[in-house]
């Protein structure tokens, strides 16, 4: 018997007989584990307070415990009732629901599942608060069901029983059809009313705006950016400077000084008034408007743009244009064609930066966006702060999240990401 | 390539000051005839690449004129000036094909479709690049890229070639290869040529004639042999090939040849090329090779030295001596075979011809 270790004549070995891959891996192995645990208290900590958290606020987009939680007995009496029926429910799912509705109103649960079903049928909240109100007078031997439509007629509506049984399930696509202005009824999903209707219009304004204050910050960043990569150093550094100095300013400095700057008594109008190009009466209206919103944030995103695209047109030496002239070119045909292809990759850089930092901007559309110039992101810390439905946020937010990545991987596809230089 | 009548060229008069306090550039005279190979050679901040650029029109003169074929072209844009260029790291477009960058002179001077690629493609023949036309820059080695920023700058036929160090980052053997190569483009096409180097080697292989910069001033116009053999003073003979400096004062002129007393107070007979008068101080200049420790009757120039130190070199023998005080005398001794009983610390004695030693201008 041969004892030696069987090896294929294609596979290199180590001397004791083992594959060469096998033992590479092997001794790459510790150097691996050593730079695992040189990045594992960051990987740590981005897992904890920051990958934990979102997916567990995305994860609220479609999570709906609390039918089931709340009324268990009545969820599993409806079962077996068809929602397309026209009858009510019989005697004892009215039954499950008295139960169910004892303990929740001592558990006070009642209340914040009347909430939830309010976002889905305004009237909600008031029928479970009411009920909820009434259950201890109720006579505990039945019939329950008269009793039920007694306290409130909602409770022989149809509408009702099928509103409980759509969202008995634990997982529900409610809040992402809120977020896409439809909802779902017993024919299945429609759109809202058009006078109800307001995420679409809030996303379609969302990517206008970014896009447009992307292009705004394109058209006056390059011209700043070459002007500090054509310098020499000295006067470049300086320039440098008064482009980073808005990043030592507050944020909200920044927002409040436009909103001196653009009001309709505020310094411009004043300064137009003044010179005569406008009347008094007919002062521009800049501020709490989308024009607001697009003065305020292309400001405030410019050197996004700039940094990147001097980093790239740093790289790109002058003798391409020299050469070009020196080949018979204009200096319009040398920038075109020979300069300008060369920064494409700062200004993609330049370009998703400030896109993707645009598109979930908060801060400045709320104080100087009025109501036309707010984003898709003031309504979702709307519904986080305000009208706590965090489901809805959460289904907000997930879309926003896809559209980006979605915008992203077209980006990718068109431009390619390689192509994209920060520096 | 079609025969191309070479461009002239006349600088007259030309200064050049970047700040207003010091010239880069001092009063330059210079006449190119047509077809002409003419080198700018000198150490680094001799003034040599601004003359050129201000032929290419990316510098303004501060004063004087310079002429292309007899016209002004100071006020010329670049782009007008119809002079091909190549820069010192080839400034080929990293974004388009080697082919696209051929054909860009020729799309901005609006030329045909077909036209165009008929020159490319045999522009690209001439540099033996035939089937990489379809490549970016990047993708070729650097004597390819070379050969395509040569071709790029030949393809719309201009009269006049300019060349910025264009052999720089090449190693060695390549840099040798291409200087032919470029030669033979020269010598083929009659264009004219205007090159840059601070390289001597590729100043002498090349070149028609070689202007020697030093400190803003052409120190030496002359063809490469006459370089080497006549320098006219002492920066030249130190910068262009290996040197022997001794210094001395004049003591007596006769016609061409000057008698010389060294420091040591050694006597040496010189030829007499760029001296002052009687008494005035002199740095005489020799060649390694033109020592000879065979000495004999015709040589006026006989004394001792000291071998300092001999370094083997395969073809000759470097010997390091101390002669008239200088100990750092290199003689270079051919290498023929024979057994020579020479050692450090010996004293031997040395000689040399008259016309083989040059009475230059003092060095301080």
């Amino acid at each position: 018997m041969n004892m030696q270790p069987q090896s294929d004549p294609q596979v290199l070995t180590t001397r004791d007989g083992t594959p060469l891959k096998v033992s590479l891996a092997k001794a790459l192995r510790r150097e691996k584990l050593r730079s695992l645990a040189l990045i594992a208290p960051l990987l740590i900590f981005i897992l904890v307070t920051f990958a934990a958290p979102i997916a567990d606020m995305l994860f609220r987009s479609v999570e709906n415990g609390i039918v089931e939680n709340t009324l268990p007995k009545t969820v599993n009496a409806l079962s077996d009732w068809d929602v397309t029926s026209s009858q009510l429910p019989g005697e004892p799912v009215y039954k499950a629901l008295y139960e169910d509705l004892k303990v929740a109103t001592e558990e006070k649960t009642h209340t914040r599942l009347g909430s939830r079903l309010n976002y889905e049928a305004s009237g909600m909240s008031s029928l479970f608060r009411k009920t909820g109100r009434r259950i201890k007078r109720m006579d505990e031997a039945g019939p329950f069901a008269e009793q039920f439509i007694d306290i409130d007629k909602d409770w022989g509506d149809l509408a009702t029983w099928r509103l409980l049984k759509r969202y008995a399930p634990k997982y529900t696509p409610g809040y992402f059809l809120n977020a896409a202005d439809a909802q779902l009824t017993a024919d299945g999903i429609a759109m809202k009313p058009a006078n109800e209707r307001i995420y679409l219009l809030l996303f379609a304004r969302t990517l206008f705006l970014s896009l447009t204050i992307t292009l705004c910050c394109l058209l006056l960043g390059y011209p700043i950016a070459f002007l500090l990569a054509s310098l020499p150093l000295r006067s470049a550094n300086l320039l440098m400077i008064l482009v980073l100095l808005p990043f030592w300013t507050s944020l909200l400095v920044r927002t409040s000084a436009w909103k001196v700057l653009l009001q309709q008594e505020g310094v411009i109008n004043d300064f137009l008034v003044w010179i005569g190009v406008i009347g008094d009466a007919s002062r521009l209206v800049m501020i709490n408007n989308k024009t607001g919103t697009i003065i305020a944030m292309t400001h405030i995103l410019l050197p996004f743009m700039i940094l990147p695209l001097f980093s790239v047109m740093k790289t790109i030496s002058p003798t391409y244009v020299r050469a070009a002239k020196s080949l018979g070119a204009t200096d319009w045909t040398a920038f075109w064609r020979v300069y300008f292809p060369q920064t494409v990759p700062g200004i993609g850089a330049g370009a998703i930066l400030v896109f993707i930092l645009a598109i979930g901007y908060y801060i400045t559309p709320e104080l100087v966006g009025g109501t036309d110039g707010i984003f898709i992101s003031n309504r979702i810390a709307y519904h986080i702060s305000s009208s706590l439905n965090w489901g809805l946020a959460a289904a907000l937010g997930v879309i926003l999240l896809g559209a980006v990545l979605l915008l992203f991987y077209v980006y990718d596809k068109i431009v390619g990401i390689d192509n994209v230089k920060l520096g | 390539m079609t025969e191309s009548r070479g461009a002239s060229v006349r600088y007259e008069n030309v200064q050049k000051s970047y700040d207003g306090e010091t010239l880069v550039v001092k009063n330059l005279n210079l006449d190119i005839p047509p077809g002409e190979f003419l080198t700018m050679l000198g150490p680094s901040g001799s003034g040599k690449t601004t003359c050129l650029m201000m032929l290419a029109g990316f510098e303004p003169a501060t004063h004087g004129e310079i002429f292309l074929n007899d016209r002004p072209i100071n006020n010329v844009p670049p782009h007008k000036r119809g002079i091909g260029m190549v820069f010192q790291n080839y400034a080929l477009f990293p974004h388009m094909s080697v082919a696209e960058n051929l054909a860009f002179p020729l799309q901005v001077r609006g030329m045909g479709k077909a036209e165009q690629e008929e020159k490319v493609t045999r522009a690209l023949e001439m540099v033996e690049l035939g089937s990489f036309g379809s490549r970016r820059p990047a993708q070729l080695s650097g004597g390819q890229q070379q050969r395509v920023a040569v071709a790029r700058a030949l393809v719309f036929e201009p009269e006049l070639v300019l060349m910025d160090e264009p052999l720089g980052a090449l190693d060695k053997q390549l840099r040798e290869q291409m200087q032919y190569e470029i030669k033979h483009i020269h010598e083929n096409i009659g264009v004219s040529i205007v090159y840059v180097t601070h390289d001597q080697t590729e100043a002498l292989t090349m070149s028609d004639r070689v202007a020697v910069f030093n400190d803003g001033i052409i120190q030496q116009l002359s063809e490469p042999d006459q370089l080497y053999e006549n320098p006219q003073n002492s920066f030249v003979a130190q910068f262009i090939g290996e040197n022997n400096k001794l210094s001395g004062t004049v003591v007596a002129v006769d016609g061409g040849t000057c008698d010389v007393k060294l420091d040591d107070g050694t006597m040496l007979k010189a030829e007499a090329v760029n001296i002052g008068h009687v008494g005035s101080r002199t740095t005489i200049s020799l060649r390694p090779e033109r020592v000879e420790f065979d000495t004999n009757e015709r040589m006026d120039n006989l004394i001792p030295g000291e071998i300092r130190e001999m370094i083997y070199l395969g073809d000759h023998i470097r010997v390091r001596m101390k002669v008239a005080g200088n100990d750092e005398f290199i003689v270079k001794v051919r290498n023929r075979g024979e057994k020579r009983d020479l050692r450090a610390g010996q004293t031997v004695e040395i000689g040399w011809a008259t016309g083989d030693c040059k009475a230059l201008d003092p060095v301080a």
